[in-house]
């Protein structure tokens, strides 16, 4: 072995300060939490002079910024009652709380689709395929697809790291069920599978944010995924807002307005979040508004982002869903015409498998030069878990006419769909009967959005408490009978309205007292605070 | 015409700045030569089940029952499932929110951190709370969000070793944050002196920079070195004096391939050292589903854990875990198996033991054969792989052959690399991917591929080596006549 000889540790500090170019840092204004500790610290300064490195006025000032209502101060009281009960049960006026706050059907009791928790489990322990006694345990179709992926993975190791866009078979099958779906191609090459939906949309955020001066339009309301990772990512949200006296109607001409008017304000507008079906608002765009969007897109220059994650939640006959890829081709636009990133996930749906964080966006109209940043950008992380990819390839290719688990398979989705559109209907006509209480029907997605005309007592016994109004009518709700909505607040909306969001999910057999309860609150509360 | 929505010019310039050679040229060539039909060994990322390493039964049987409960009802289920992964299956099942379609709590679920927190305890001698662990999907996750907690601007510096696993500088680009490297000693296996610490804070400090962590890696990526006690409670006396948060990568903590210095966390020692110092210095830990024995790198499970952090910065990270909702739940149960092993006496145990010392066994020899033989080759230098998974030979290019790589416009190692990469398939990463003192050169492997194939590949990688060298010094020679 030959002997190594460095050189001195001087000359390699001052070789590594050559390949740094540093000024000074900015003036202190420009970080709003600035710790107390002095732009040069002295090295000898004791930790008790000082702000601890991480603490809450030396983090990350964007970190504080952003929300999530979704998880936030309410869901944080009902676990509290919860932990109340469980000690104490009959500590309050119900016996258990009912989360009506988040779209996680399967915690509420919804069940998993059979077939595609066969093949999962088969993938995850592929030993079994080998053994006899399988055959007796699942359907032969479910083997049938476990070979066919585990046969797409590299020595079938589904432990190991994958691509970084995903298993390419797996995103062939996919790209094959866009194209079934919408009639139009699908490249397996455009396609990047995510833990979930919402890292892509964290990563097309990071891509498009260059500074406070770029802004992204998003409906108001909107689900604060995007409020918060535009805080998150130091960009600009700029607002459009939904009508909601039209069905949260989308008019091009509030997008007209809203981009000039931050234009005119020195903001670069980047891109256009579009929710379909809406979240928490429900609605399924017409393919003509779909179509003048694009257009709008395209005209503009903005990058498309379509979170198109409901697409298998429409209750309404007269609605139908229509990816924007399918709009925009069937338009004569291609590549060269608009940049667009569509949002699939696992988690909604039929099939509800939140837990297991599985999605993609499919990315198409950009420059080669910008999709190797994209690629890389995944790359670090390496790659979404296998689990998950396979999942999303499952939600894509689900069992056609004639596979052994068709029926099965049929029945448990429309058993799915058709409930949730049951509950969705009974739950808007509960909300419409409240007084003061209206609310939009939810053609799709898992979510009601009613608005409450507050009184005026109610909006000052909030203030008294330090609570946007809505907030308080949340927990006063919470607190009477255990049902966990989301304040309005926390997804936006006209100033001076007053909203919550309540899921559609719980068990179908709960509904009705869930609504008497609701009722019974709602009624109590007008007494005490009508004027 | 419209306007270009989304150009190169125009994307986020932080993004552009990342790099992360782990899956970059290298693994990019590798993969175009792979679908031209050529055989590829990878060994550029630390993936043992992509090159042959069997999952333990045990864990994958126990997540395949949660994932398919209808199996739990079937009076047949016990043909083919031990009686213990069922009872296993039952247990995690119950712990869920809903099974493993619905979201847990975002920092995961209460009961499998509390089976880590156990964990914990039992290795380090002291209590852990369950309320400071977070479980995320994968550890690299977790190293970014702490990393985004921290950085506030490229004002705010973070030490990290050179050579250092690229997630590292990568995040820190991409957060917009300032890189403050302080260098491993090669010839002294890769050790960490502390008079290199305070050098590179001095000189960052004198350019205004604000250093706010300390990044270690033990056992090192791609060194392999692992930190005597005495060398962590210098960086814990160091963090103390100069007001860092101490981030500790121990993702590799069950790879310990030799027995002079065995894996000791960094709480241990910072509980160790007594108040105020145990009770003051800001620590992180991270550790994963990924490495070790099990290797289970396509779940994505992984978890950090919080020493010393302020209650409500503690919340502020939650709240920040809240928005991507929860981590995968197969992964959790993974974690779960992981931190709580079969014990004596289950009925799984004795295959369980068996398959993992297999593992554990063959990687220590692995490292040897690996070490011993870039030792053998010709201008090639390497130290003792520790722990981890890699090698990182260094590697003396002639002048010739720098000049060469000069010529196809290529940083020399990753000519090196690529020239090695087309004569024998084995795809590597070049050193520069990980940072290295100017002029000396390196490339990471794995110790990876199975061991019945490490003959074939060192005498494969003997043999090019071995040419190259001839090569350029006889070029080097005859141009000196």
């Amino acid at each position: 072995m030959r002997r190594f000889v460095i050189g001195s540790a001087r000359s390699l500090i001052e070789r590594s300060r050559q390949n740094y170019q540093f000024q000074r840092p900015l003036l202190s204004s420009s970080y709003r939490l600035l710790s107390s500790t002095p732009a040069v610290d002295s090295p000898s300064s004791s930790s008790s002079t000082m702000a601890p490195p991480v603490a809450l006025n030396t983090i990350n000032p964007k970190v504080i910024e952003c929300e999530y209502a979704v998880r936030g101060e309410i869901v944080t009281l009902a676990q509290k009652l919860q932990e109340e009960i469980n000690t104490k049960p009959d500590a309050h006026p119900f016996e258990e709380i009912l989360y009506c706050n988040i779209g996680n059907p399967q915690s509420l009791g919804q069940h998993p689709i059979t077939f595609f928790r066969e093949v999962l489990a088969l993938c995850d322990h592929p030993t079994i395929l080998d053994k006899s006694e399988t055959q007796g345990l699942f359907s032969a179709d479910s083997i049938e697809r476990a070979w066919k992926i585990l046969d797409q993975i590299p020595g079938r190791a589904t432990g190991a790291y994958s691509h970084s866009q995903g298993i390419k078979g797996l995103r062939d099958t996919i790209a094959a069920g866009i194209e079934a779906r919408d009639g139009f191609p699908a490249d397996p090459n455009d396609i990047f599978l995510t833990d979930g939906a919402s890292p892509a949309v964290h990563m097309m955020m990071q891509l498009l944010i260059r500074s406070e001066k770029d802004g992204i339009l998003c409906p108001i309301p909107q689900y604060p995924l995007y409020s918060a990772s535009i805080a998150l990512h130091g960009g600009t949200l700029v607002p459009y807002y939904l009508d909601e006296a039209t069905g949260w109607g989308l008019e091009v001409s509030q997008l007209k307005k809203q981009l000039e008017t931050s234009r005119s304000m020195g903001i670069t507008v980047r891109a256009l979040v579009v929710i379909n079906p809406g979240n928490p608002t429900g609605q399924v765009l017409a393919e003509e508004n779909q179509k003048a969007i694009v257009e709008f897109c395209k005209q503009e220059g903005l990058v498309l982002l379509a979170d198109e994650v409901y697409q298998e939640n429409v209750y309404v006959p007269e609605k139908k869903f229509h990816s924007f890829k399918k709009v925009s081709r069937s338009m004569g636009y291609g590549e060269k015409d608009l940049s667009l990133v569509s949002f699939q996930s696992v988690s909604k749906g039929y099939y509800g498998e939140c837990g297991k964080r599985g999605g993609y966006m499919e990315v198409t109209g950009f420059g080669a030069d910008v999709r190797e940043q994209i690629y890389k950008v995944a790359s670090v992380n390496l790659c979404s878990n296998i689990s998950g990819q396979i999942l999303a390839s499952l939600v894509m290719s689900p069992p056609k006419v004639g596979d052994e688990s068709y029926e099965s398979y049929s029945a448990e989705r429309d058993g799915i769909l058709s409930s949730l559109a049951r509950r969705a209907k009974t739950l808007e006509d509960a909300f419409n009967k409240l007084e003061g209480v209206t609310c939009n029907k939810a053609e799709g997605a898992m979510y009601l959005f009613p608005r409450i005309d507050l009184p005026e007592k109610a909006i000052k016994a909030a203030e008294a408490e330090k609570k946007a109004p809505d907030a308080y009518y949340c927990q006063r709700l919470l607190t009477a009978t255990g049902i966990v909505v989301v304040p309005g607040s926390g997804f936006g909306q006209v100033p001076g309205t007053w909203h919550f969001r309540c899921t559609i999910l719980p068990q179908e057999e709960k509904i009705p007292a869930i609504v008497t309860r609701l009722t019974d609150f709602h009624k109590s509360f007008m007494d005490e605070f009508r004027g | 015409m419209g306007l270009k929505a989304l150009d190169y010019e125009t994307l986020n310039e932080n993004v552009k700045k990342v790099q992360y050679a782990v899956r970059g040229e290298l693994y990019l060539r590798a993969s175009e030569l792979q679908k031209e039909g050529k055989k590829i060994i990878f060994t550029n990322v630390g993936n043992p089940h992509a090159l042959g390493q069997k999952p333990l039964t045990f864990p994958r049987q126990v997540v395949a029952l949660c994932q398919a409960p209808f199996l739990l009802d079937d009076p047949n289920v016990g043909l083919l499932f031990p009686a213990d992964a069922i009872a296993r299956a039952k247990h995690y099942l119950s712990l869920t929110s809903g099974g493993l379609g619905a979201y847990s709590d975002s920092r995961g679920i209460p009961g499998v951190r509390k089976e880590v927190a156990e964990f914990i305890e039992r290795r380090d001698g002291y209590p852990s709370d369950p309320e400071l662990i977070f479980l995320t999907d994968g550890a690299s996750k977790g190293v970014m969000q702490i990393l985004n907690c921290i950085i506030r601007g490229e004002g705010d510096g973070i030490l990290v070793p050179v050579p250092q696993y690229p997630l590292y500088s990568a995040t820190i680009s991409l957060l917009g944050g300032s890189l403050v490297p302080y260098y491993l000693e090669e010839t002294a296996n890769w050790g960490l002196d502390v008079n290199n610490l305070r050098e590179s804070v001095a000189q960052a400090r004198f350019k205004g920079i604000t250093v706010r962590a300390m990044v270690i890696i033990n056992p090192g990526n791609p060194t392999g070195q692992c930190l005597s006690e005495a060398n962590l409670r210098e960086i814990i006396n160091f963090c103390y004096q100069e007001n860092l948060v101490l981030l500790g990568d121990e993702v590799y903590q069950q790879n310990i391939y030799q027995d002079e210095r065995p894996f000791i966390s960094a709480r241990k020692v910072l509980m160790d050292m007594g108040p105020p110092i145990s009770k003051e210095v800001q620590l992180v830990s991270f550790h994963t589903v990924s490495k070790g024995y099990w290797g289970e790198c396509g779940q994505r499970g992984g978890y950090f854990e919080m020493t010393n952090l302020p209650p409500q910065t503690v919340d502020e990270i939650y709240k920040i875990a809240s928005i991507a909702l929860s981590p995968n739940v197969p992964a959790q149960i993974f974690m779960g198996l992981m931190v709580n092993p079969l014990k004596p006496g289950d009925i799984s145990y004795e295959q369980f033991v068996r398959e993992s010392q297999g593992i554990l066994e063959s990687l220590r020899r692995r490292a040897r054969i690996m070490t011993d033989g870039f030792n053998s080759c010709k201008n090639v230098v390497c130290n003792f792989t520790e722990g981890a998974m890699y090698s990182f030979p260094q590697i003396r290019l002639p002048p010739k052959a720098m000049e060469a790589a000069k010529q196809a416009g290529k940083v020399p190692d990753v000519f090196y690399c690529l020239k090695l990469l087309e004569a024998t398939g084995i795809s590597t990463v070049p050193g520069s991917g990980f940072g290295q003192k100017e002029g000396v050169f390196h490339l990471r492997t794995t110790i990876l591929p199975a061991e019945e194939d490490m003959p074939a590949i060192m005498s494969s990688f003997k043999k090019f080596n071995d040419e190259f060298m001839d090569q350029y010094e006889d070029n080097w020679n005859h141009s000196r006549m």
